[in-house]
């Protein structure tokens, strides 16, 4: 066994490999191309650097990841400014304004019943749905969606890190929870593959 | 719906109740909001479907990290 912290090239390889796959995420969470680029370059370059750290117990990609989500965070930390300004492409109304309500608050129409589809959410097709639905969420509703479901952030830390009023940050996720669900009802809850 | 409760202050309509369903993913409701939820769900019959969207969607989000860490 080498004590050399050098890597092993089969290890160097795996990590330039999964470049593509750390980039997808990290556009998705961060929204700015830039911003991937520089934390997937950090997380190869972390990799690279202490490949003892990989105790070969999780695979590869998963321990990538784990790296990734820190550096995500850092760059959101580094770019909460400009992270968090949201240039109103969600147009001012509250999506719950768009669904049918009678005048006294009750429901016009019940909601459609979604079955208990435990195996369809483990499709692949519904993974395709679900992250192009993630994907079409406006900028910053995204980013703070992801970090609550993709960083597993608290509401409380996501304030913080970001030095957002709680109820700036709930109005966002509010709105990205229903956009969501608009989007998944549309596109397979109406008419699963 | 019961005549006596909806007088009682405690009853939300189903646009409140839908909001507080969506509000209770990211924070905790009150102890009211909790009791007023649960008086209302069991006499609607429209926000428990919702509700079990918002589960299905909470499913959902969990495959999807298993997915994403894995695939």
């Amino acid at each position: 066994m080498s004590t050399s912290s050098a890597p092993q090239p089969d290890f160097a390889q795996q990590v330039a490999d999964a470049h593509g796959y750390l980039m997808r995420f990290a556009r998705l969470q961060l929204r700015n191309d830039a911003w991937a680029e520089d934390v997937v370059s950090e997380t190869m370059l972390a990799a690279l650097t202490r490949p003892q750290a990989f105790e070969g117990k999780s695979q590869l990609r998963t321990w990538l990841v784990g790296i990734l989500k820190h550096k995500v965070v850092d760059a959101l930390r580094a770019h909460k400014r400009e992270a968090t300004l949201d240039h109103g492409e969600d147009g001012q109304s509250d999506p719950l304004e768009e669904m049918a309500f009678k005048p006294d608050g009750h429901f016009q129409e019940k909601p459609s019943e979604w079955g208990n589809p435990q195996q369809d959410l483990q499709s692949r097709q519904f993974m395709v749905i679900l992250d192009a639905c993630v994907e079409k969420l406006p900028t910053v509703q995204g980013r703070l969606f992801l970090m609550r479901e993709w960083l597993e952030m608290s509401s409380d830390e996501i304030c913080k890190e970001l030095q957002l009023t709680s109820t700036n940050l709930y109005v966002q996720l509010h709105r990205a929870r229903l956009r969501l669900r608009e989007c998944l009802e549309l596109n397979w809850f109406a008419n699963p593959s | 719906m019961n005549k006596f409760l909806r007088q009682v202050p405690l009853m939300r309509n189903c646009k409140e109740v839908t909001a507080m369903v969506v509000a209770r993913e990211d924070r905790d409701l009150g102890i009211k909001d909790q009791l007023a939820l649960r008086l209302h769900m069991a006499m609607c019959k429209a926000c428990p479907r919702f509700e079990r969207q918002m589960l299905t969607m909470r499913n959902a989000m969990r495959q999807w990290r298993n997915y994403t860490d894995q695939d």
